[in-house]
């Protein structure tokens, strides 16, 4: 097996920002008609090596070969020029183009620009390999899925036949992401190379052959998927034994603490977010709310903190003595000051909760400035939970002096959950709060909403992770267009049963955002 | 009774520094580049254009010949404002400094510039007003088609006008042709809507910004340079291109970032500047409320397309923010 030509063998290579190691000595090899899984944690340098490849980076060290041939990729240029097409987790398209101007962007045939020619070959390259894209779409009306097959169809018609992919499940359902590995699986037995990015474990069991594990920039080694395991590969990408199950203690005395009926919002421009919605959050329990990206989950979660204009309906709060009050109307300070306690991790995490250009200690400040009659601020107690939290979470950071926005992905969004938790709230808010967490820091985050819940917190978790949104909750509302299309129980529910609930109302079209 | 064969052909003089502004600014603009210099460039060009000439006219005694009395000017003003926008798009896109601090600067050193080298030049020519005519080179610039007087109504509103005025308007139709259907323009709108998604696609994105500055800052200072030689009938006096500059910017927005349409707006835009010249029995306070009217229109105008929530009239996304491919 070991004799054949790898499409891209990268050796020895190394490359770091700043003082940050990103990559160190790698070796890696990848071949053809074969998917290749990246597995790694967070900062495990994944990414950033296989940018390499599309030529966004350039290596320090080492030398990358193509098909046995030294190659040097100085541009994204020049990685099409290889056949090399990378996917990236955040869409590389121009929202205003249509998919077809979108794809033929760069392309470097001279001459007149043939719209109508080019579409014919997108036609062709969809009918191929079974991809649903409408070639006349604004990127802006589509869904995210339909965005990512436009990416797909994009490294395609450029010829591509190493194909790279970032992540590309974080943001489909199971459907869509049963459709898209269907997908990979008939490029693979065309011929070609597929690398697959991932921290997700049932992924890389489900899609590929041949798997790659990196820890903190460094190659630890390669499996064969088929012989291997979970726990095997797991332990491989963290470097010690990680329990794999979520904890779900049962719930402590439930009672209602938060009862919303009838919601409606609005958007801006006058699209409907969220019709009729109606539920109940208890505390002590975590209520799970499933949908894809854009169902009105952060709708709902802003209306309740406060942040969002309501159309229609009620948001109570219920005081422990059994007497409600009334949410709507009143501003986020406000509903503070009643001494209801709104924990809110926004699902922009340094668009609303961090500010990116201010240190830690600063940041927590934002919750406690107003706190004391003094003239001046007192910094020493945020400073001593901006510690705390350092501490606690294992934020890796030079100081609480540094910059947020200095910080990886993750630390950022420690730092927020645990300043946000610190509060000690009634009722937490939570969306995505572990979107592009590594495992490790996935769990510790769990842990504290665990704790939280056991504590009589009223929890809403707003995750994308049906795997783990079915292990962590105690009951989970499916969001579909701004409908409530069904509330399950988290012990008995199934993944597909939720899968389905998300994209079909009633049996209904599926509702794009 | 309105005097419309009058008034169309001074609308269309007050237009075509207007359009040539805005066509330039429109293809900065659509690459990612809010460049608020555009009014000092027009400065600039118009100043190099009569330096150039100046020198001319000097050489020969007064005796000018065509070829010339032409491409002097024109190479001059073109030079000096590709000088203004390598300037900008040093600054801007290989040094990444805040767009509108350096497009202010330099609106600021473009007037200041023309400012001092006019102000040198009347002290040369020793002249007893405080401007300089360059009367040989601007009978060259406004010099129109021969048989256009015999055309009676006809002639006077399409053919009566010097070259540059349609230089400018094929310019805006080439622009605009080039932005809406051409690989370049397609890649050039790309690195002005996600330079991210441009430089993944393999679109030399700093290439093109500086390219979409530099040849927008050179139409710019045509129209600076028509201004002198052929509405202000070469004759430059200090300040008195005004505040045209701005109105060309205003014009980008009016127009959706489109030349073509531009050069339809451009013509309202110069009847609305003159419109009180036409409206008979007015006092002087009327007056001035009719000169108010373009600013009037510019500021209805902003409002009506800050509401407008069509994707496509948004302005290029990543207008004003610096692009650095290894930001993390």
């Amino acid at each position: 097996m070991e004799n054949r030509v790898a499409a891209v063998s990268m050796q020895g290579i190394s490359k770091s920002f700043g003082t940050i190691q990103a990559n160190y000595n790698v070796d890696l090899n990848i071949y053809r008609g074969e998917i290749l899984s990246l597995l790694g944690e967070n900062g495990s340098g994944k990414t950033t090596l296989m940018n390499m490849l599309a030529g966004i980076y350039y290596p320090d060290e080492g030398q990358i070969f193509i098909d046995g041939k030294p190659a040097a990729i100085h541009s994204p240029k020049e990685a099409f020029s290889y056949g090399i097409g990378m996917i990236h987790q955040h869409f590389k398209l121009v929202d205003v183009f249509t998919a077809a101007e979108n794809i033929v962007l760069g392309t470097i045939a001279k001459g007149k620009l043939d719209m109508a020619k080019a579409t014919a070959k997108i036609r062709t390259i969809c009918e191929t390999y079974g991809f649903d894209v409408d070639p006349e779409q604004k990127i802006y009306n589509m869904s995210v899925s339909q965005k990512q097959t436009v990416e797909i169809v994009k490294v395609l018609y450029r010829g591509a036949d190493i194909l790279i992919l970032d992540e590309p499940t974080a943001v489909l359902t199971p459907q869509e992401t049963d459709k898209l590995f269907a997908v990979l699986r008939n490029m693979r037995n065309d011929g070609k190379a597929v690398v697959i990015i991932t921290h997700k474990l049932h992924e890389v069991e489900a899609i590929s052959d041949r798997v790659a594990i990196l820890r903190k920039g460094q190659f630890i080694g390669e499996l064969i998927t088929k012989n291997t395991d979970a726990q095997e590969m797991t332990n491989m990408m963290v470097g010690h034994e990680v329990k794999l199950n979520i904890d779900r203690p049962e719930p402590v005395d439930p009672r209602p603490k938060i009862e919303v009926d009838g919601l409606t919002v609005r958007s801006s421009d006058g699209i409907l977010k969220l019709d009729d919605v109606s539920f109940t959050a208890n505390a002590g329990e975590i209520l799970g709310i499933a949908g894809i990206s854009g169902s009105g989950q952060k709708e709902l979660l802003e209306a309740i903190a406060g942040l969002q204009g309501v159309e229609s309906g009620t948001i109570r709060y219920v005081n422990d003595d059994g007497s409600r009050e009334e949410l709507v109307g009143k501003d986020p300070l406000e509903i503070a000051a009643m001494g209801v306690s709104l924990s809110f991790v926004p699902e922009d995490r340094l668009g609303m909760g961090l500010v990116g250009s201010m240190d830690l200690t600063d940041n927590m400040m934002l919750r406690s400035f107003r706190r004391g009659k003094s003239l001046f601020t007192d910094r020493k107690t945020p400073r001593e939970l901006a510690e705390k939290v350092v501490d606690e979470l294992e934020v890796s950071t030079p100081s609480v002096n540094t910059p947020v926005r200095r910080l990886s992905g993750g630390n950022v969004q420690k730092v927020l959950v645990g300043r946000e938790i610190a509060s000690a709230p009634t009722v937490l808010l939570s969306a995505y709060v572990v979107r592009g967490l590594d495992i490790n820091s996935s769990y510790m985050i769990y842990d504290l909403i665990n704790r939280q819940k056991k504590n009589g917190v009223a929890v809403i978790y707003v995750g994308e992770d049906l795997d783990v949104l079915l292990e962590l909750c105690d009951r989970i509302l499916v969001l579909c267009g701004g409908k409530v299309s069904g509330v399950l129980d988290g012990k008995t529910a199934e993944k597909r049963q939720v899968g389905l609930l998300m994209t079909q109302l009633g049996g209904g079209e599926p509702v794009e955002q | 009774m309105f005097d419309l064969v009058g008034f169309i052909p001074r609308a269309v003089v007050q237009s075509i520094p207007l359009l040539l502004g805005c066509t330039g600014e429109t293809i900065s603009e659509k690459a990612g580049s809010l460049n608020l210099g555009i009014p000092g460039v027009m400065y600039v060009g118009a100043i190099s254009g009569v330096i150039g000439s100046f020198l001319y006219e000097q050489s020969c005694g007064g005796e000018v010949s065509t070829l010339p009395a032409i491409l002097i000017p024109l190479c001059c003003c073109l030079l000096g404002s590709l000088l203004m926008g390598l300037l900008f798009s040093f600054l801007t896109v290989t040094l990444r400094v805040n767009q509108n601090v350096t497009g202010l600067a330099m609106t600021t050193f473009g007037i200041g510039f023309g400012n001092f080298f006019g102000g040198s030049l009347i002290k040369l020519t020793g002249s007893e007003v405080p401007s300089i005519a360059l009367s040989a080179t601007s009978r060259v610039f406004s010099k129109s088609l021969p048989f256009a007087n015999d055309l009676g109504w006809f002639g006077k509103i399409f053919l009566s006008y010097g070259f540059l005025t349609y230089v400018a308007v094929i310019i805006a139709i080439i622009a605009g042709f080039v932005l809406k259907r051409t690989r370049t323009g397609l890649h050039l709108r790309a690195v002005g809507e996600n330079p991210a998604t441009a430089d993944a696609a393999g679109i030399p994105v700093n290439k093109y910004k500086y390219l979409s500055v530099c040849i927008g800052c050179m139409i710019a200072g045509l129209g600076g340079l028509y201004y002198v030689m052929d509405y202000a009938s070469g004759v430059w006096s200090n300040d008195a291109f005004g505040d045209r500059g701005w109105l060309a910017i205003a014009l980008v927005i009016f127009t959706i970032w489109r030349p073509n349409v531009a050069i339809f707006a451009s013509i309202l835009f110069g009847g609305l500047y003159i419109f009180y010249l036409f409206i008979p029995s007015s006092s002087m306070a009327t007056k001035e409320l009719y000169k108010m009217l373009p600013y009037v229109v510019t500021i209805i105008v902003l409002v009506l397309t800050s509401m407008r929530n069509k994707r496509e009239s948004q302005p290029p996304e990543a207008l004003g923010l610096p692009y650095f491919r290894e930001e993390r």
